[in-house]
């Protein structure tokens, strides 16, 4: 059984982020990373590998991103996955959501994987939705943001939070399931498992190796696109009370919370 | 112009709120645009007098479809089939983590554009504009569509409710669902675990800090919050003192959350806890430093003594919602 | 009322703690050719100049295995704990690469100005006196140009493990044999997560200690190992702001004075660095910092705050007004010169660089000096095992002999004379840089930070309250750094917890991070109950010198400084 892991490399935590003022998108140069969530996918991966009760071969490390992204795939490697794919062509720069998912779910079909597991966001782009994008396309079922999964003859069950309190849901194999962070906590790499990681195949791919329509992908193709940043509208500068005569004071924030209606 | 196709969550013979206020605002915006509103129902058995009472919230039609409840996969079918049969320009979620996972599905099957968190839409040459934040809440960027269909996806809370009296038709819409759309299925829904109240989720919270003094100063906030209705949050300063629990704690090392109210009790407002919090709609702040660093973005800032402020304020929270 | 921080020791006795024998079993054990603590400027130079050597070694570089150099790197990166003004002499990096000048710098020094500050003047000190004549120097950022250093290195072969503590130093029979790296996954009482991942012993034929200004393995192997020097190392610390600015400021400027005391008691020794940062297609921007020798006796000194009062001097205003703050940082720098400079090294081991004290203190230049040591550190590491010896002591000799250890042996007793005061003690050290040294001669001996006698006094009223603006709180500044350590990690910081007022304030007001406070209800006067913040923490060092000791937290914890 193979298990796929998407990964992403990120602007690190550390690095100011700001929007290139010339293109108009998000200034990725500077210090990346592997997005943190990932962490916690690759661990599910490995404990699931580590458990027995789904027969894993191999752990994959997958992503699309540009040539430094080769750092993300070496940090997923030390973590345990057993080699790495990199999707990387100058086609795919500006990808929107809607194409990143595609260009992802075409080299997962390429792997065909039993079992495609992702981090629920990433540190930029702050979206939470690249799983059920990849799992459309790849007609599987999907879950996003589970925080529990147990092995049951052959499906999992998974355990999430949703609008109503907590769902149970089980899913048949092959599914795409995007992890919340509360899974898990993520292991540590070995100094050997660190040192290792280099030797271990990595497949680089372009957007033909894995049959992508370049219309279909790219900023210019892009379905959405992002524009016009503005600073968000000024706050007004607040009230400060001093208090005095507390009955009075109390009776002020009281009217103050009832105007803005949050004693409903 | 072609209508708007609004997604609506129930449960338990409900609507959920952010899902009325998706449809109001997919009223207004219908309205504004010269077209009209619908809704889309998923579920077993789901009544006529529920179905028709978005009509209340602006929908002129509720596509009610037969299907499995709180899953995103078989909303994506019944969705792309109502576009398909009623050629709908937009769809749009209220916040939620079903609307993230349907929008997403859909722009897929749709081939379509779509844009998360937003918290504004606007009408621009006869089409809708999306406007989400950005690196943390520090920017604002507009997202025009470049597809036949929009998706869009609202924050939490981001769209307000607004009953307009109205009256909508019921369609019974069959749709064929995909054989991985089934292949989900809910075992058990809606499993309330009191100890853990989830935070991120709270309408209000009140937030305590080192100002509090000693562990037992949460028992007032806990109070305070009770009457409010909402949950109880803390820094990471007292989270290490040990005086309340990790899960509740609020900054750049914990959660992110943006409630209505943030009430912070004897917190500072250092940046490593500001950033946690920053985006709340309200926030009021209570400190006995006038200097302190939270009354330079709170909305409302008393400088007095908590041990004061807060009790009294708590009996008089009661005694105005009774 | 005073007391001196020497008083309370840290509970800690590193010898006992942070050296000793292997502990894996042997087929555990990861073994390196050579392996070096500290990815900084002496670090990477270091293991550039074996790699070019081992180029053309194939007999040597199979002998040292897989991995012929390994780097271990605390920090996130290579370069992420990396702070100074900073001002390099480009010869050493000259030396080491001299096919490639493609360095990253931030302009070549034209026009430097010294002034000797008051409160509103600023009085330049004409002609400028010679320590701090920079022509021919450039403008750096260390964390930039290490980083550049590690490419270097891996390209030519280097395996820099990052996010890597050097725990313990592995000695067998009176011989360095390698380093223990730090666990991780421990929890705030030094129990096991259950992501728990203890160490490894990295076996090596020769260790370089490279860990720049306080070094936690060096400070445990002068213990062990016997190597202590003549002096106790003395330090300083520097709080540093980068901003952006308006308009290009093309000089460098130093600064002497206000708001320093000048009299003896106060033994504040230091002054301000201001230098343009200039590069075609960036924006203009400064940086800025202030320097104090850690001896002082104030217990209500904060270089931190001292570095905001100083902003609203005209001088600096002129420059950074308009402008935004985009890092900020702090770093201790040893000071104690040649005397201070232990024994470079050991049966299998070698100092280099800030560890082993190699700064010159009236210049305060000690990059270049760090990449030489780095390069004669290979340069005898390289020539020994070619002949199977793990003795290392003509890289001692190798250092001492050169310019640079004639440099640090004229600058001797340059720093000593301040404790006098600033008008004798300038007088002196002119004397001594104008005689090389040779006047008044001898051995004018320091004294450890940590025992400087500590008083509590109103210096805190004079600093400016934070704007958010131009002047800062601490917090914000560690919060720039893109420091997120784990909360829940054990503590870092060894310090005894209950002392008197006069020394937690002490350290309270002089760590830049916030990492000391005092109780709300702390007593006036007597014994305090100390708060430590340790995930606040840059690691600095600062604490090391006045009286706790600083040890490694998890490898990836700190600051990630990009542009200091």
């Amino acid at each position: 059984m193979k298990i796929c892991v998407l990964v992403k490399e990120v602007p690190d935590a550390a690095v100011e982020k700001r929007i290139d003022p010339s293109t108009g998108r998000l200034d990725r140069s500077g210090e990346k990373n592997l997005n943190p969530f990932d962490t916690h996918a690759i661990e599910a991966a490995m404990q699931l590998k580590e458990g027995g009760a789904l027969a894993v071969d191999e752990v994959v490390a997958v992503t699309m991103g540009p040539s430094t992204a080769t750092r993300a795939l070496q940090k997923a490697v030390s973590l345990g996955a057993d080699r790495s794919v990199h999707l990387s062509d100058d086609a795919l720069a500006g990808s929107d959501v809607n194409g990143t998912g595609y260009a992802l779910a075409k080299v997962l079909e390429a792997e065909a994987p039993d079992l495609v597991l992702l981090g629920q966001q990433s540190d930029d782009g702050e979206c939470y939705t690249i799983g059920a994008v990849v799992a459309d396309h790849l007609a599987m079922p999907s879950l996003t943001q589970v925080i529990k999964i147990d092995v049951e003859d052959g499906a999992l069950r998974c355990e999430r939070q949703a609008e109503y309190g907590y769902d149970t849901v089980m899913v048949e194999l092959p599914a795409v399931i995007s992890v919340g962070d509360a899974i898990n906590e993520p292991r540590y790499p070995s100094l050997k498992a660190i040192m290792g990681a280099k030797k271990k195949p990595l497949d680089a791919k372009s957007a033909a190796d894995v049959g992508i329509d370049p219309s279909r992908v790219g900023y210019d193709n892009a379905r959405a696109h992002c524009t016009d940043f503005a600073a968000p509208p000024a706050k007004e500068p607040g009230q400060i009370i001093e208090d005095e005569d507390t009955n009075e004071t109390v009776e002020k924030i009281v009217a103050w919370l009832d105007e803005r209606k949050l004693l409903a | 112009m072609s209508a708007i196709l609004v997604y609506a969550l129930h449960y338990d013979g409900a609507f959920n709120k952010n899902s009325l206020g998706a449809v109001s605002e997919g009223a207004k915006l219908a309205s504004e645009l010269g077209t009209e509103c619908h809704a889309i129902v998923v579920g077993e058995g789901v009544s006529d007098e529920l179905a028709s009472s978005l009509g209340n919230y602006g929908a002129s039609k509720v596509y009610r479809v037969e299907g499995p409840e709180g899953l995103a996969q078989p909303v994506v079918d019944a969705m792309a089939a109502a576009i398909e049969a009623g050629g709908h320009s937009y769809a749009l979620f209220g916040g939620g983590l079903l609307g993230f996972e349907i929008g997403a599905g859909l722009a897929a099957r749709l081939d379509a554009g779509v844009c998360m968190e937003v918290t504004n839409v606007r009408v621009e040459d006869g089409k809708l504009v999306a406007e989400r934040p950005i690196l943390q809440d520090s920017q604002i960027s507009s997202v025009h569509y470049r597809s036949k269909v929009g998706v869009i996806i609202g924050r939490l809370n981001a769209f307000e409710i607004n009953e307009t009296g109205g009256t909508a038709t019921v369609e019974d819409l069959a749709v064929e669902f995909r054989p991985h759309s089934l292949k989900a299925k809910m075992v058990s829904r809606g499993e309330q675990r009191g100890a853990d109240v989830n935070i991120e989720d709270a309408d209000v919270l009140v937030a305590g800090g080192r100002g509090l003094g000693k562990k037992e100063g949460f028992d007032m906030l806990e109070e305070l919050a009770g009457a409010l209705g909402g949950a109880v949050a803390a820094t990471r300063a007292v989270v290490d003192a040990g005086w309340y629990s990790y899960s509740a704690q609020i900054g750049q090392t914990g959660k992110t959350v943006a409630p209505k109210l943030y009430l912070a009790a004897g917190i500072s407002g250092a940046i490593q806890h500001k950033v946690g919090m920053q985006a709340s709609e309200n926030i009021v702040a209570i400190n006995k430093d006038s200097n302190a660093p939270i009354f330079e973005f709170s909305d409302l800032g008393i400088v007095g003594d908590l041990n004061k402020i807060v009790p009294k304020l708590t009996e008089a929270v009661k005694a105005k919602k009774s | 009322m005073s007391a001196a921080p020497s008083q309370f020791p840290p509970p800690v006795d590193s010898a006992k703690e942070f050296v000793g024998p292997p502990t894996d079993p042997e087929d555990e054990r990861i073994e390196v050719g050579v392996a070096i603590v500290g990815g900084g400027q002496a670090g990477l130079a270091c293991a550039i100049r074996l790699l070019q050597l081992l180029q053309d070694d194939e007999a040597l570089t199979e002998r040292l295995g897989e991995v012929p150099v390994a780097v271990i790197e605390k920090g996130r990166v290579a370069g992420a704990h990396q702070l100074s003004g900073g001002v390099m002499n480009p010869s050493a990096i000259r030396t080491l690469l001299p096919d490639d000048d493609s360095w990253p710098h931030w302009g070549e020094v034209s026009k430097e100005t010294v002034y000797f500050c008051t409160k509103r003047r600023a009085i330049p000190l004409k002609p400028t006196p010679p320590p701090f004549r920079n022509h021919g120097n450039y403008v750096v950022s260390v964390a930039e140009l290490n980083r550049w250093l590690g490419e270097k290195a891996e390209e030519l072969g280097a395996y820099i493990l990052s996010e890597t503590a050097g725990h313990k130093l592995l000695v067998e029979n009176g011989t360095v044999v390698g380093v223990r790296t730090g666990d991780k996954g421990r929890d705030k009482s030094g129990g096991e997560k259950s992501n728990f991942e203890p160490g490894s012993d990295v076996i090596a034929k020769a260790t370089v200690l490279a860990e720049g200004c306080w070094g936690h393995l060096t400070g445990a192997a002068l213990k062990a190992l016997d190597l202590a020097p003549k002096d106790p190392q003395v330090w300083a610390l520097g709080v540093k702001e980068v901003w952006e600015v308006p308009k290009a400021f093309d000089k460098i400027v130093h600064t002497l004075g206000w708001p320093l005391r000048w009299g003896a008691k106060w033994q504040e020794f230091g002054g301000s660095w201001i230098y343009g940062m200039n590069r075609e297609g960036e924006t203009p921007k400064v940086s800025i910092g202030f320097v104090t020798g850690l001896d002082y006796t104030d217990a209500r000194l904060s270089v931190h705050d001292v570095l905001q009062e100083f902003k609203q001097h005209p001088l600096v205003r002129k420059i950074l007004e308009g402008g935004e703050r985009k890092a900020w940082g702090a770093k201790a720098i040893p000071e104690g010169g040649y005397w201070a400079m232990p024994t470079l090294h050991a049966p299998g081991m070698v100092i280099a660089g800030d560890a082993g004290g190699m700064v010159n203190v009236p210049k305060l230049k000690g990059i270049h000096y760090a990449i030489e040591s780095g390069r004669l550190a290979a340069e005898t590491i390289y020539e020994q095992l070619k002949q199977g010896s793990t003795d290392f002591s003509a890289y001692e000799r190798k250092v001492h002999g050169s310019q640079m250890g004639k440099e640090l042996y004229e600058s001797r007793n340059m720093k000593q004379p301040f404790s006098k005061g600033l008008i004798v003690g300038g007088a002196i050290t002119n004397a001594m840089v104008v005689t090389k040294g040779r006047f008044p001669g001898g051995h004018w001996a320091t004294h450890r930070d940590a025992e400087a006698p500590l008083t509590l006094t109103d210096r805190h009223k004079r600093y400016p309250k934070p704007d958010g603006k131009y002047t800062f709180d601490k917090l914000s500044g560690v919060f720039l750094t893109g420091n997120a350590t784990r909360d829940d990690a054990p503590s870092h910081i060894r310090i005894q917890q209950r002392v008197p007022r006069e020394v937690a304030e002490g350290w309270a007001w002089m760590c830049p991070a916030g990492v000391y406070e005092l109780p709300e209800d702390a007593p006036e006067q007597g014994m305090v109950d100390l708060i430590v913040n340790p995930s606040n923490c840059v690691q600095c060092g600062a604490i090391t010198a006045k009286g706790g000791r600083l040890t490694p937290p998890e490898g990836g914890d700190g600051p990630v400084y990009q542009i200091t």
